[in-house]
């Protein structure tokens, strides 16, 4: 706060200091107005409430005159010093009302103990009411605006002061009843009073019931229909796109399967609440996003189906690109064959199948072409401790088998 | 088998007459439903052999219409027919008593042979149901269950190397007939796997089987 209000500081406003004060900050606050230490103005008001009891209105009246110190500090102790609080307002009433008697002016025991319960009281409830008002938010600093999390604590502190306090009233009223031997007839009075708030209960019931449930019907049908916006919003991007683009391109059979492929696969990431980049370090994920390229380049299906799953290493990741090259080979020469993909994860070893139906080869005459596969699928897997192997017959389609043990 | 005697349940009138002229010749198409409450009544009216059967339907699932239909008619065979890849989806149906499960992106040739083999008392497992099942009967054999009414058979908890090798084999996208050609045994053997596969996950009480089946409420 000074740092906001920096012409504040050579003439401070008389107001409360929680953070010196010992009860309630008044003489500590008017120590900081006059630029003196607080103990001065502490013996005075100690001699006044001692010598004839004066002090003690005054305190009070000065206490409730002034405003109460509102930075983040003050409150901090006021937090902390709840029944240090009541205890010492409580102790002052008594020393007051023994001030009195000692001048002569004695009020019967009766009201003693219940005044100073109701002192302590009050001061607890009207300090967390009026005292501790959050602050204004000129007065606010920057950095006090920021740290939200520590409003629940707070509140929770309030209400913790606030019902000490209460109770402290309640136990006051007792008292005095019970001192004044009319516990029984306020007995009659307290039972009506509950009976009348019963029946007020009863009778707003249901409105207060309504109230609280068309208040729910109106979140759900907001969350509702922010969710159908979304729906909304999505459905138009991805699936109404790719339609448009299937009836232009209607006389090309391939491209029509291979669009309504592709937003099949986005619709269902969606649909599983899966994010197209997320996750794509597991061995399922990065073999489906691979089987989704090779399928838009190449325009055959390729169907992924995985059991387990596997964090991917270097030598996971050579495997998923042994993978995707098998993938464009089986979509090459498969002839249109779909393209079937199957993956395994156990303990011991990562395991990928890729098979096509296309019409196969005899592996004795490989025909120069397929030498790539040799190379970046057969020579990667090997480079990175595993194996491959390639079955094909004439007629019986292409499988490639890639095996990578695991090192526990 | 050319008058094996099917309905076609699916609240899509578009899917059900795309599947009426693809199956047209090859079996006969005795009735069609878009709702459980209509299926039931047709099922019961017609008494198919097969019912081509939709996994979501408007008033329920597909598993009610097996839960509805089973104990007055035992000899109607049900095949799940869905566009839902969600495994629980899957499961649900399977365990309900579905003979199959196949997706609705099915080749026409492939869906009149899975009617057939379905209609001869076989199990069909699409490659997407495979890997499905080798997840759920993942190699760790399974925490013993906890003991429901009937005493937990172990055999029923676990796949033999031979059932998992077949059912990997599916998943790789071979027919039952490269299968045992590539494996050495006959074809009919490879059924006799796929259908014990399929009892153990009707009758498995393995956790996540449960966990499946209570999600759709068809356990309790």
């Amino acid at each position: 706060m000074t740092a906001a209000h920096p012409e504040r500081v050579p003439a401070p406003t008389l107001q409360r200091d929680g953070e010196r004060g010992l009860l309630g900050g008044v003489c500590a606050g008017i120590a900081r107005r006059l630029g003196i230490e607080p103990l001065p103005i502490r013996i005075v008001a100690l001699v006044l409430a001692l010598a004839g009891g004066i002090g003690v209105p005054l305190y009070l009246l000065a206490w409730a005159a002034m405003p109460g110190d509102s930075s983040a500090r003050g409150l901090g102790r006021s937090r902390r010093s709840a029944v240090e609080v009541a205890l010492g307002v409580g102790l002052l009433a008594i020393s007051a009302m023994l001030a009195l008697r000692g001048m002569g002016l004695w009020i019967s025991d009766a009201v003693t103990w219940p005044l100073a319960l109701v002192a302590g009281g009050v001061a607890l409830l009207w300090r967390g009411g009026i005292g501790a008002r959050p602050p204004a938010p000129a007065e606010r600093t920057p950095v006090a605006a920021v740290p939200a999390p520590v409003e629940p604590v707070e509140r929770v502190a309030n209400v913790s002061r606030q019902g000490l306090g209460a109770a402290l009233l309640v136990a006051a009223g007792l008292v005095f009843l019970q001192a004044t031997g009319s516990l029984s007839a306020a007995r009659d009075v307290i039972l009506a009073a509950l009976v009348v708030a019963a029946v007020l209960a009863l009778i707003f019931a249901p409105w207060t019931l309504r109230m609280a449930r068309s208040l729910t019907v109106e979140r759900a049908e907001r969350i509702r229909s922010q969710e159908r916006a979304e729906l909304a919003a999505h459905l138009h991007d991805s699936v109404l796109q790719t339609l448009a683009l299937m009836q232009k391109r209607a006389d090309d059979p391939r491209e029509v399967a291979a669009l309504a492929r592709a937003q099949e696969r986005e619709l269902r990431a969606w649909l599983a609440g899966r994010s197209p980049a997320e996750g794509e370090r597991s061995l399922a994920a990065a073999l489906e996003a691979a089987a989704a390229d090779v399928e838009q380049r190449h325009r055959v299906p390729v169907d992924v189906i995985a059991v387990g799953d596997a964090d991917l290493d270097a030598a996971g990741e050579a495997l998923v690109a042994a993978t995707r090259e098998a993938m464009v080979n089986a979509a090459k020469f498969g002839e249109g064959s779909p393209v079937a993909v199957y993956a395994e994860a156990t303990d011991d070893a990562l395991q990928v199948f890729v098979r096509d139906r296309g019409p196969g080869f005899d592996p004795t005459t490989v025909p120069a072409d397929r030498r790539g596969l040799r190379e970046s699928v057969v020579g990667r897997m090997a480079r990175h401790g595993g194996h491959a192997t390639v079955t094909a017959a004439p007629g019986a389609g292409t499988e490639v088998e890639l095996t990578l043990d695991r090192t526990p | 088998m050319s008058d094996t005697r099917v309905v076609v349940v699916d609240d899509h009138a578009l899917f059900r007459s795309g599947v009426r002229a693809e199956l047209e010749g090859r079996v006969d198409i005795v009735g069609d439903a878009a709702s459980v409450a209509e299926a039931v009544e047709v099922i019961a009216a017609t008494d198919p052999d097969v019912v081509l059967l939709d996994v979501h339907l408007p008033d329920g699932s597909g598993a009610d219409v097996i839960a509805a239909i089973a104990p007055q008619h035992p000899a109607v065979r049900f095949l799940a027919l869905s566009v839902s890849d969600a495994a629980e989806d899957v499961i649900a149906v399977i365990r309900a008593g579905a003979r199959g499960y196949v997706t609705k992106s099915i080749a026409v040739g492939d869906l009149a042979d899975a009617v057939d083999r379905v209609h001869g008392g076989d199990a069909v497992f699409s490659p997407r149901l495979a890997g499905f099942v080798l997840d759920a009967f993942a190699d760790s054999p399974a925490a013993p269950p906890a003991p429901v009414s009937s005493e937990p058979d172990p055999d029923l908890e676990q796949l033999t190397a031979r059932e998992r090798e077949v059912l990997q084999h599916i998943a790789r996208g071979y027919m039952y007939k490269e299968i045992a050609h590539r494996l050495g045994i006959s074809t009919k053997t490879v059924e006799a796997h796929v259908s014990a596969v399929l009892r153990k996950l009707q009758l498995s009480n393995r956790h996540e089987l449960s966990r499946w089946a209570t999600t759709r409420r068809l356990v309790d």
